[in-house]
């Protein structure tokens, strides 16, 4: 599954769609300390519990993909990674920062985490590409031009480099979302979380999204992907999660899972999603 | 669209004629019973005057109150928009003791009658702190300077220079409550996804105010709040109560000393008509070029 890191990358990995694996301080054979560790997470919503007893390690350069039925606390999961919801019990530590009340350090898993939304959330006043821009230069202090290049160069990547200068509204789904995938990676975040990319979208625009997370994994990211696109698990996922009513029912590689789960809940899942 | 016939009605004529009469009885009412004697030819005069000994024309009292209003709105406006600004972002900050303390100062200024407000602040804020800068004795002195001509286009006849910044900042304080509202809306109509993926690209909140939050929402609430200060024009004639020299007091000056009530009251209206009506239009100018 691609050669490691030898080809020299200094510091944080400044080109993810290069070949082969970007990878800081070895690989995950000799490096098997977590990226993303959640240990015993709970999380309520006033008398409603979301999330129940979550353990879930993620090494790096793992490729995690997220399934359940709706309303299983998969979203919720993900976005207490970014801090975008705040756990109530256990701890969840990424990339060595402990996720608590301290701002610091919110701040700085979020530099290292980059998000996708199901509604893309792009912002509608700025063209597509100060939207790209405006994290590394305000949050990194990154210089306009150095931004704008690294910007053209993400946009290049996700095959629309032309819309650089049109606003949101103006293009389709697919490319907004497209759009979306870029903004993060301009960040140039260690792992990637995606939520639900593909749901919002007319299905002649869901390839080309799954198509550029497709190419991404390939380049050795990161990524936790909750999706009900099962094809694309099949392709990419290093193990599939599957999780039912806020808890982690089962959690195994795509093989093992699409053929052979173990839990009865998650075959009643697999029957109804792969009907079609 | 099929063009609808425009014709009158036999009830269109009714309720004209209905209007008809109720201004004749009016008219009657007033020239008959109360032995009125119209005296608009003496009006203009009140507006404009000759200069014998300068040779010019020179603002009368009601131009003058007319000039001193248009002053009042827009130093007050401005001061309002930015107070407002600081409370509409106030009112939907994270710390509850802000969150708070904009949210009573708003309630209160919404609950209770502009003219008992104005008093309010007069009393207790505007003279103290005329009273704590020295703001009279520096007025002064500027009147008496050599050239005072800029600061008079400015801020008129610099005497009255405190009693129309009492006036200024008492409006705007009055005003800021409802431009603060005004914003406050405006924050929360931007949609929380765009809040959330600004958060997760790693901006604190103070730079998802200033570059993601803020800029669509104050472009969003323009509409509101030029109808804000077409209201704050109107708001402007209660701080005749407190003796600034704008155009209410102004017109109350004119009645009194020569009896022309309503040539004078009628002229006013027009006049704040006029202004109003005015800012109105090119409000919707701007806006229509806006789409």
């Amino acid at each position: 599954m691609g050669a490691d890191g030898a080809a020299g990358r200094q510091g944080r990995a400044s080109d993810p769609f290069a070949t082969g694996r970007a990878v800081q301080g070895g690989s995950p054979v000799t490096d098997p300390a977590p990226i993303i560790a959640l240990r015993d997470v709970c999380k309520f919503y006033g008398p409603f519990q979301a999330l129940t007893d979550v353990n879930l390690d993620i090494r790096q350069g793992e490729r995690v993909v997220v399934c359940g039925p709706s309303g299983s606390g998969k979203s919720t999961m993900i976005r207490c990674i970014n801090r975008l919801e705040e756990h109530d019990t256990g701890s969840i530590i990424v990339d060595g920062v402990e996720l608590d009340e301290e701002t610091r350090n919110i701040r700085a898993v979020r530099q290292d985490v980059g998000m996708v939304f199901q509604q893309f959330n792009l912002f509608p006043h700025l063209t597509v590409l100060e939207n790209l821009t405006i994290g590394p230069i305000r949050v990194r202090r990154m210089g306009r031009a150095q931004a704008e290049a690294l910007g053209r160069k993400f946009l290049d990547r996700v095959h629309i480099p032309e819309q650089a200068d049109k606003y949101p509204a103006q293009l389709s789904g697919g490319q907004q979302q497209r759009v979306a995938i870029a903004r993060a990676l301009c960040m140039e975040p260690r792992i990637m979380l995606f939520d639900e990319p593909t749901s919002a979208l007319d299905p002649e625009m869901i390839n080309e999204v799954l198509d550029v997370m497709v190419e991404l994994a390939g380049t050795g990211m990161t990524m936790v992907v909750v999706t009900h696109e099962m094809g694309f698990a099949r392709k990419v996922a290093d193990r599939i999660v599957f999780m039912e009513a806020g808890r982690i029912v089962e959690a195994a590689p795509p093989e093992k899972f699409f053929s052979a789960p173990d839990s009865e809940r998650a075959r009643l899942f697999l029957n109804q999603i792969l009907d079609h | 669209m099929r063009r609808r016939k425009r014709s009158l009605h036999w009830i269109d004529w009714l309720i004209l004629a209905v209007l008809a009469g109720f201004f004749a009885v009016i008219w009657f009412r007033i020239s008959g019973t109360l032995n009125y004697k119209w005296q608009w030819d003496r009006i203009p005069n009140y507006i404009l005057r000759w200069d014998e000994e300068d040779g010019r024309w020179v603002a009368n009292l009601l131009l003058q109150g007319l000039i001193t209003t248009i002053r009042i709105s827009i130093y007050a406006s401005i001061l309002a928009l930015i107070l407002g600004t600081i409370l509409g972002i106030a009112r939907c900050s994270t710390n509850l003791a802000i969150r708070m303390l904009a949210r009573t100062y708003l309630e209160f200024l919404r609950n209770i009658p502009p003219v008992v407000v104005i008093f309010i602040f007069y009393f207790f804020l505007s003279e103290q702190i005329v009273a704590a800068f020295d703001i009279e004795r520096w007025a002064r002195g500027i009147a008496r300077s050599e050239n005072p001509e800029m600061w008079e286009f400015f801020f008129g006849d610099m005497r009255r220079f405190p009693s129309m910044i009492s006036g200024v900042l008492v409006l705007a304080l009055f005003e800021s409550a409802f431009v603060g509202e005004i914003v406050r809306a405006g924050i929360q109509s931007i949609p929380r996804g765009q809040r959330e993926a600004a958060r997760a690209i790693g901006m604190g909140w103070g730079d998802e105010m200033r570059f993601v939050v803020l800029p669509q929402a104050l472009r969003k609430v323009i509409p509101p709040m030029s109808n804000q200060f077409i209201s704050l024009v109107k708001d402007s004639s209660i701080i005749s109560l407190i003796s600034v020299q704008e155009l209410t007091y102004k017109t109350v000056e004119l009645v009194s000393s020569t009896r022309m009530i309503f040539e004078a009251w009628l002229t006013t209206a027009a006049l704040y008509f006029l202004l109003c009506f005015g800012l109105s239009l090119l409000f919707r100018r701007l806006e229509g070029e806006r789409r």
